[in-house]
């Protein structure tokens, strides 16, 4: 891949993709607050949704939180804890491979369900269909790079890629060069996963801000809302 | 004692006649869209039935309601937050839209565009989901209209609990009653409970439970926890829907619109005093049969000098208290003790309460081989069982329903005895525990329902939260974004935010 281009999908993109991300997600919050929702589809169709579902989301969440700590995190704090590269990537393959194996299973039955099933296809809306299907195939994708990486276990491939996530986190100009003479399979994976950024507020994606964790502390059963009462002389006589 | 005001509903069953004006009129005004076509808000069942959706009263299969802990707390049946939390992916406890009906309508269209042929054309039907065409419909939301369908399949019936049910299939000893039901607006509401985004509330001035369209994120967790399956997932916005009692009517002192337009003039509208304080005691009462008792005692008097001068500290506005002396529901409930709630068992307070019906007699009784109580028929030879309507009304406790039905007839005997022989005979209200004082002024609500004793609605008193000149020009009530001003205060585009619209979410604020 010629240099321009490594350090537009790899250096610019995901700069794009985050702005997008955080603005993008802000309006429609602000702005679009109706069409903010999980956009279950359950009660159109009960088959295939309660494995599907279960085991796509748990699947995923397990990958996400791999993702965040495993790009995320500081080379040396592993140095530090004495965790060798070679076996934070052994960790990764094994956990991801499972947890990435269970979300494309979960991932295919609701593509299936989508594309097949006359009621839920008509209910859904063209990014509904067009994300899942993307998402099937960034799994798709992940997983192919469990071959890749197992012909090289000494971790220095990994870790050029926790140098290319951290180097944009960081603003480092040099973050698009640590990717530049990695496999094919890994760079598609990559511009995938920002691609799928940028679409984030666009699709029913936007549920993963409103995980509803507050629910566990929010006390006792009963909501109740009582009429704000107005503050008394806010409107000046005569004005 | 915290004492909040409630616009309470009784729907008197025995005047019922089934004629679904409820239910096409509530429909017309706020279920007519894509998404809730199958939704209704009001529908009225035949009993016995499984009813709408499928087996709705069936707990062990939806899980809806409270259930009292050895500890004696309750929680949703569901589980604790956390296993609700876990049914977040797929909920396990969601019917599915067959459970209801799948909506659906006909090709009128072919009628007219049809070729020449040699059969009439028909209008076939048509799925609203898919749009494809349904060879068969399979149920709808009244498919057991007046006993359709055979009794094998219709006395699944809960309500059958402790009934010897087999003789009723038989065509001679056949019972049956219409029940028209809706959002019971509980005071222990648990779609709120269940609902993990805070999204369900109740308002505190009027009672009426809402959801927040806003907040709602279609985790569906609310449609599981009521367990009269009150609650809509609107499957094409992704949120969920419920009965709304009407609040722009009744915020104007309008009766709701199922209540307005019901030819049989069964539904009452009034004010409930009760102590906010005691609800979760009431709810967490150890035996379930006497939930209904445990109702009554949070219930206040409106007449008590103690009560209107805590209500008027609460913020109960003078209006509201003054209507509350004069609210029929309060009568029926308390004072007549004919009014009951609505399967008390579940543990959410339900505020729709019910007179039971009063059916004909057995054909023994009227043989003269069932005893008469003196000018009154035994109310076990009704032909309704006793039993049935305990279990729908009293969690099966017999002896309340009796002393209801027993007054009915005694109010039906006393005025037939003072308008066609001429007789005032106390006797008859005084076997009942009642004075002719008292059956006449039963008498002049249930009977004649003039419009102004069935519907005593204080109106709201909006100004103590927003200025009417600022709403001026506003858009009214919509669904959805408020016609799209956004919801945060500043904006984000640099522009002065003034905000015209005051939707729901906006005049009531969160108290946790």
């Amino acid at each position: 891949m010629s240099g321009y281009l490594n350090s537009l999908v790899f250096g610019i993109y995901p700069y794009v993709a985050l702005a997008v991300l955080v603005l993008g997600s802000i309006i429609r919050y602000d702005r679009e607050p109706y069409t903010w929702r999980s956009g279950s589809s359950q009660l159109l169709r009960r088959k295939q949704l309660i494995w599907g579902s279960v085991l796509f989301h748990v699947g995923v969440l397990v990958i996400f939180a791999g993702h965040l700590v495993g790009l995320l995190t500081p080379i040396r704090v592993f140095d530090a804890l004495g965790v060798s590269h070679g076996a934070k990537q052994l960790l990764a393959i094994i956990a991801g491979g499972i947890a990435g194996l269970m979300a494309i299973a979960g991932a295919t039955l609701l593509v299936h369900r989508r594309l097949f099933d006359a009621r839920v296809r008509a209910a859904s809306s063209t990014t509904d269909t067009l994300i899942i299907i993307l998402l099937w195939i960034q799994l798709f994708l992940g997983l192919s790079t469990i071959p890749a990486s197992l012909s090289h276990l000494d971790g220095r491939e990994m870790v050029k890629f926790m140098n290319w996530a951290q180097g944009i986190f960081t603003f480092n100009p040099e973050a698009a060069s640590y990717v530049a003479d990695t496999a094919a399979v890994f760079k598609l994976h990559l511009f995938l996963g920002l691609t799928i950024l940028l679409l984030f507020p666009f699709t029913r994606l936007v549920h993963m801000l409103s995980v509803p964790v507050r629910y566990m502390w929010r006390p006792g059963y009963q909501v109740v809302r009582q009429r704000r009462r107005r503050a008394a002389g806010s409107r000046i006589a005569a004005e | 004692m915290k004492i909040r005001a409630q616009i309470g509903m009784v729907l008197n069953l025995d005047k019922c006649i089934g004629c679904h004006t409820c239910s096409v009129t509530c429909k017309n005004v706020w279920t007519n869209r894509e998404g809730v076509e199958y939704a209704w808000f009001n529908n009225v069942e035949t009993k016995p039935g499984v009813g709408f959706p499928k087996d709705w009263e069936n707990q062990k299969k939806w899980n809806g309601g409270w259930v009292r802990k050895p500890n004696g707390k309750i929680e949703p049946k569901m589980g604790a937050k956390w296993r609700i939390l876990a049914k977040i992916f797929a909920n396990p406890d969601l019917p599915e839209i067959d459970d209801y009906y799948e909506p659906f309508d006909f090709d009128y269209g072919h009628l007219q565009t049809a070729g020449e042929s040699r059969a009439t054309p028909t209008a076939r039907p048509r799925s609203m989901i898919t749009g494809e065409r349904m060879e068969k419909i399979e149920w709808g939301p009244n498919w057991e209209e007046i006993l359709g369908g055979e009794f094998e399949k219709r006395s699944k019936d809960h309500n059958f609990e402790g009934v010897q049910k087999e003789i009723y299939g038989q065509f001679e000893n056949t019972f049956m009653m219409y029940l028209p039901r809706l959002c019971e607006h509980c005071l222990n509401p648990t779609c709120a409970a269940a609902c993990p985004s805070g999204a369900i509330y109740k308002r505190e001035d009027d009672g009426i439970v809402l959801i927040d369209q806003e907040k709602c994120r279609g985790w569906r967790m609310c449609v599981s926890g009521c367990p009269y399956k009150k609650i809509y997932y609107n499957w094409n916005s992704g949120k969920s829907e419920k009965c709304i009692f009407c609040y722009p009517r009744i915020e104007a002192g309008h009766p709701t619109v199922c209540s307005e337009t019901c030819v049989g003039r069964i539904r009452y509208l009034g004010v409930i005093l009760y102590d906010a304080d005691r609800i979760s005691q009431a709810a967490s009462t150890a035996n379930e049969q006497d939930l209904y008792e445990e109702q009554l005692k949070i219930f206040l008097d409106p007449n008590d000098p103690a009560v209107i001068a805590q209500a008027r500290k609460d913020g109960v506005p003078d209006t509201w208290l003054e209507a509350a002396k004069r609210s029929p529901v309060y009568r029926m409930a308390m004072d007549w003790k004919i009014a009951f709630p609505l399967h008390p068992e579940y543990r959410t307070l339900p505020m729709v309460w019910y007179i039971p019906p009063l059916s004909p007699l057995q054909s023994a009784a009227q043989a003269g081989k069932l005893g008469m109580d003196g000018p009154l028929p035994d109310v076990r030879s009704l032909r309704i069982p006793v039993r049935y309507l305990a279990n729908l009304l009293t969690a099966g406790k017999e002896a309340p329903v009796v002393s209801a039905l027993e007054r009915m007839l005694a109010m039906r005997a006393y005025m037939r005895a003072k308008t066609i022989d001429g007789v005032i005979d106390p006797s008859i209200a005084a076997k009942v525990g009642m004075s002719g004082q008292m059956i006449e002024e039963m008498y002049h609500i249930m009977a004649i329902a003039n419009y102004e004793d069935r519907f005593v609605i204080p109106t709201t008193h909006r100004e103590v939260s927003e200025d009417a000149y600022d709403v001026r020009g506003s858009c009214g009530f919509s669904f959805g974004n408020g016609c799209s001003g956004g919801t945060s205060e500043g904006d984000l585009f640099g522009a002065k935010r003034r905000k015209v619209v005051n939707t729901p979410t906006d005049i009531f604020k969160e108290l946790v």
